[in-house]
């Protein structure tokens, strides 16, 4: 199976030798929603830092692939994998509040990329940054343009992300934990609004979490991580059918939605935890022969 | 949704008003001083030795502030003073910054190994004693305007180096800077396109600091007379000629040294305002 993204056996690690991602797969197929989840620190951003080429300074990919609409960007130089990533790829970041430049108007920025990468004119990036606005949802679009960051609300800026994140008609868009900076009552909106666009442009959308009930609602596909490797990469239903890994059943025992309320209240056990931290610690010690 | 942040109108205040208006005041009459100034800065006139300003008794009419020792015109020579003064803070202040925000903002973004190399600088740098430093350096230089300048630059590039670093360093880490990566853009205009707009005002208020401190420093130079050669007018020049007959003309140290004291707080002050004022963000 391969798709539109196509990660394969990418291990990075720090500079110390520690590894951080451990031969990870993951397919993201043209036009789908795929969840990429697993618990707090199991390396989810940095899979995604890694496809669009901001890994932290520290962080170094050691071997693997990365395709992206048929092309392997770690073999491209800087340059053209900017280039490459620019056009065809784009972010929803998680925290909106540090995701806009504090010292521009949001007009620019959101124009910025249709711009910069497709060579529009002014007017015409103007008047698509409108049209944006509109579609998700924001009244006075003309007013927000001129705008400051931090004259909005954190949902607001949350919509712009996903707006400029959509402007140039990206094939692929990354969403890391896009909800999680924001109010319990805003983050069920924020959430439709992508899957609403997600379906209206036909993107293929990554999507990073810890909370399976949300992948359930929006995705087509999985991948669970754990301490950085894949245990299961699975199409939904059959995931939440019959998860293969003793860790997914366990996450899926311990998630509300999809059991009953008595079960939800166990957490992930020990023993399974033991057992996924075994396997890993052997993958690691076949890795290092 | 918008909040109400968005529509307080920040005032321009009387801070910003009171120190512009001083500095501006100083740079036309710097600008002006053949003019305006009553009399010629260094002509002298043993027989008006030290006459007082004019609403004392004694006064000699024109010398509205009154003669030193020589029968030099007080105020003619504050307002030829200006000009080094503005001069030297103008282009000392300028070089030092583009100098310290230059290698401070590339240290700050791109990390690595250019940081440890320019970090390593301003460590090794800061550890001379800075009067002491400027001192040598004049010693062997030689007095003058450049030598002034460039003994400030050398000095005091750290200052902006430090500064703009630590604020590059924690713009780079905001998600909007790898946003525009993500976006096409290049390293280098990132930093200028994204992180620069940033810390522009932390910038600008650094300068007029910095501007400040070059008024003071090269009064100080002219003072212990490394400056200039000595028969051109200058602030420091006349506080220490004045310092010697206090008793006899207080005006003759008083009036350089008010000057002196209100352009060097008009600077530090117009720089906090102007931060204020532009900083998109309230703080
Ligand atoms: N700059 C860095 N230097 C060293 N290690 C890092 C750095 N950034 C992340 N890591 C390590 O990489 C691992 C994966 O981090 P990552 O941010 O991908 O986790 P995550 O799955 O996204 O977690 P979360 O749900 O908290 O966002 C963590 O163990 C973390 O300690
Ligand atoms: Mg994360």
């Amino acid at each position: 199976m391969s798709g539109y993204l196509s990660v394969r056996n990418l291990t990075v690690a720090l500079q110390t030798g520690e590894p951080i991602l451990r031969s990870v797969s993951l397919n993201v197929a043209a036009g789908q929603v795929h969840g990429l989840v697993g618990e707090s620190g199991a390396g989810k951003s940095m899979i995604g830092k890694a496809v669009l080429g901001t890994l932290p300074r520290a962080l170094h990919v050691i071997s693997g692939e990365i395709w992206l609409d048929g092309v392997d960007l770690l073999k491209l130089s800087p340059a053209a994998r900017r280039k490459q990533i620019g056009a065809t790829a784009a972010l929803i970041p998680q925290d909106p509040l540090t995701a806009l430049n504090p010292s521009k108007r949001i007009g620019p920025q959101i124009t910025r990329r249709l711009v910069d990468i497709l060579g529009w004119s002014k007017q015409n990036a103007q008047a698509r940054a409108l049209e944006l606005l509109d579609e998700v949802h924001i009244p006075n679009p003309e007013r927000v343009m001129r705008s400051y960051p931090h004259e909005l609300s954190g949902g607001m800026r949350q919509r712009i992300l996903i707006a400029s994140a959509f402007a140039a008609e990206p094939k692929l868009i990354i969403a890391d934990e896009p909800t999680t900076a924001l109010d319990v009552t805003v983050q069920k909106q924020i959430l439709r609004l992508i899957a609403e666009m997600q379906s209206h442009h036909g993107t293929a959308l990554l999507f990073v979490t810890h909370d399976l009930g949300v992948v359930s609602k929006v995705c087509d596909s999985l991948s669970v991580l754990y301490a950085g490797k894949v245990l299961e990469e699975a199409r939904m239903h059959r995931f939440f059918m019959h998860p293969v890994h003793p860790y997914s059943a366990a996450l899926l025992a311990a998630t509300p939605t999809y059991t009953n309320p008595i079960d939800s209240l166990l957490p992930v056990s020990e023993t399974v935890i033991e057992a996924v931290e075994q396997e890993v610690l052997e993958h690691d010690i076949r890795a290092s022969r | 949704m918008r909040d109400a942040r968005g529509n307080i109108r920040r005032p321009i205040g009387a801070r910003l008003w009171l120190s512009g208006g001083w500095l501006t005041l100083l740079a036309l009459a710097a600008i002006c001083a053949p003019l305006i100034a009553p009399k010629d800065p260094l002509m002298q006139d043993l027989f008006l030795g030290r006459m007082p300003p004019f609403w004392m008794e004694g006064a000699e009419p024109g010398y509205l502030l009154g003669t030193d020792s020589l029968g030099r015109d007080v105020l003619s020579r504050i307002l030829y003073g200006a000009r080094l003064a503005l001069v030297v803070a103008l282009v000392a202040g300028t070089l030092t910054c583009v100098a310290g925000a230059t290698l401070g903002l590339v240290s700050g973004f791109y990390r690595g190994w250019p940081d440890r190399i320019i970090s390593r600088f301003v460590d090794i740098w800061m550890a001379f004693p800075p009067v002491l430093f400027a001192i040598l350096l004049i010693a062997v230089l030689g007095p003058g305007l450049l030598s002034i300048i460039i003994a400030i630059v050398i000095i005091d590039w750290t200052r902006f180096a430090r500064v703009i670093r630590a604020e590059a360093m924690s713009q780079g880490a905001m998600d909007y800077v790898a946003s525009a990566q993500v976006a096409g853009r290049t390293r280098f205009g990132t930093m200028l396109a994204e992180i620069l707009p940033n810390v522009l005002p932390t910038i600008v208020a650094l300068l007029t600091l910095e501007m400040g401190i070059a008024v003071i420093v090269e009064a100080i130079l002219s003072f212990v007379n490394l400056s200039i050669s000595t028969d051109s007018p200058t602030w420091g020049g006349m506080i220490s000629e004045g310092r010697t007959s206090v008793h006899q003309a207080w005006w003759v140290l008083v009036f350089p040294l008010i000057t002196l004291f209100l352009t060097v707080l008009s600077f530090s002050q117009l720089g906090e305002g102007l931060k204020d004022r532009f900083d998109p963000v309230l703080r």
